[in-house]
């Protein structure tokens, strides 16, 4: 298979909160249409990676390319390039005062300057995407939580990213309603998307990561295909989290 | 005369009820006029303050909160007394209606502002971080997706706040504007009796209890269902 071309490039990334380095030296490359798995124990630093590449979180050092653009450097509009970088949260964080669609449709519409009209197509074409096109006139409160991460997938899917970031997208979910949203997440792979996701779901990792990226304590540990990280992790720590996992 | 007549005669003489109540209506239309303006200023201004706050610039922080604090802590009758009877000795003339909206607006800004800005501390991180992470700005950020709900949550803190400062027009009676209270108490310095000062009661009444209700409907108006 060709290499394809780089989405995200991070390298020597380091971010400290106070005296806590969390990340120390970050490299990591994600090409298109790869899907890649970060997984590692809490306090590892897998969340602040991801808050960094789209500076939600400001890094101390080191650069992110987001689609060949440097996010650090001062002059990059970090707005135009957050459009282009989907983020979905653990918390959902949908606007409770607005109605599904609006949702939606609000960066259609103040930040891409899209019409009425044309953000209401593409709202409605991103909720039948994620299987709520009859939802789109309810508020947030609702629905339940797996069909609110849907929402927000649809919200990040919406401004067609180069790259969807999920932040433990199911961490907050109900058992029973993990599996809407990784079935989303799994057809948004089938179609292309560039994804990287932190999560602690080991076996849709397994059945639908590219890679998965090993990390703990703000460094990257060991990362390859699923098959060599959870069949034959090289490193000490990593058998010891999965062994853990397994536990 | 029995004590009945005695009662009715001070709070409640029809002649003096002919004769007044004129006065006191009109009294209630400037009261309403000053009211409204104090209401529409205030809390715009107290809605700007607490929207430049959320900006989080130091100097201007510390200029924001110094207003707030200082106009919190003064009586809204020592500023009424200070701007009307000191202000035209370094030549600035007010009317009396000028002072007592300027003060009253100034007041309710400082306690809006206060309470738009507690408003907004209480909308969850996240929702500032899902909007920025679409791409939108700091201040499409503020406008449409903080704003709207911090408003929603300050709407029975800030009715009660805006109930209690408008009342306060009341004090215009101590510079000459002719609201409620000022008709009322001239009324009966001339008629020597005390019903234009139940009339003048009976009209705050009038005009304030629907406020209250009003209030209350806003109150579960803007509650909607939270996840």
């Amino acid at each position: 298979m060709p290499e394809s071309v780089a989405i995200l490039e991070v390298t020597g990334l380091r971010k400290s909160f106070g005296t806590l380095e969390v990340l120390r030296g970050i490299d990591l490359t994600v090409r298109a249409q790869e899907l890649v798995f970060v997984i590692g124990p809490s306090g590892s630093g897998k969340s602040t990676l991801l808050r960094c590449c789209n500076r939600l979180e400001e890094p101390n050092e080191g650069s992110i390319r987001v689609d060949g653009v440097e996010l650090l450097d001062p002059k990059t509009d970090i707005n135009a390039m957050r459009q282009r970088i989907g983020m979905v949260f653990q918390s959902f964080n949908l606007y409770p005062h607005m109605t599904v669609l609006a949702n939606v449709t609000l960066a259609l519409r103040k930040a891409l300057g899209k019409g009425r009209e044309e953000a209401r197509a593409i709202g409605e074409a991103a909720l039948a995407r994620v299987d709520l096109a009859d939802k789109s006139s309810a508020y947030p409160a609702q629905l339940s939580g797996g069909q609110q991460q849907r929402v927000a997938i649809a919200r990040a899917m919406a401004l067609e990213p180069k790259i969807m970031l999920f932040d433990e997208p199911t961490s907050s979910l109900d058992p029973e309603l993990v599996g809407s949203v990784l079935a989303v997440m799994r057809e948004l792979r089938q179609d292309g998307m560039t994804m990287v996701v932190v999560s602690h779901e080991m076996r849709f990792a397994r059945d639908a990561a590219d890679r998965v990226v090993f990390m703990d304590a703000g460094q990257i540990v060991e990362q390859g295909p699923p098959d060599r990280i959870f069949g034959a992790p090289q490193h000490a720590r990593t058998q010891s989290f999965l062994a853990d996992f397994a536990a | 005369m029995d004590s009945t007549t005695v009662f009715l005669d001070a709070f409640l003489n029809r002649a003096v009820i002919d004769k007044y109540l004129p006065d006191i209506l009109w009294g209630m239309i400037i009261t309403v006029e000053v009211a409204l303006a104090v209401v529409a200023t205030g809390i715009a201004l107290g809605l700007l303050l607490a929207a430049v706050r959320s900006f989080r610039v130091r100097p201007v922080n510390v200029l924001i909160v110094l207003f707030v604090d200082v106009l919190r802590a003064l009586p809204p009758l020592v500023l009424i007394l200070i701007i009307y009877f000191g202000l035209p000795s370094v030549g600035i003339r007010l009317s009396g209606f000028a002072v007592l909206w300027l003060v009253l607006s100034l007041v309710l800004a400082a306690f809006a502002e206060e309470i738009f800005w507690s408003g907004i501390l209480s909308i969850r991180k996240g929702q500032w971080e899902a909007a920025r992470s679409t791409g939108l700005t700091f201040l499409q950020t503020l406008t449409h997706v903080i704003l709207p709900q911090a408003v929603r949550m300050t709407v029975p803190p800030l009715t009660n706040r805006t109930i209690a400062i408008t009342k306060n027009t009341a004090l215009g009676a101590v510079i000459g504007v002719p609201e409620i209270l000022m008709q009322a108490q001239t009324a009966q310095s001339f008629s020597g009796n005390a019903t234009p000062l139940l009339l003048g009661a009976l009209a705050y009444i009038v005009l304030f209890v629907p406020v209250v209700v009003l209030g209350r409907w806003l109150e579960t108006r803007f509650a909607w269902g939270r996840a």
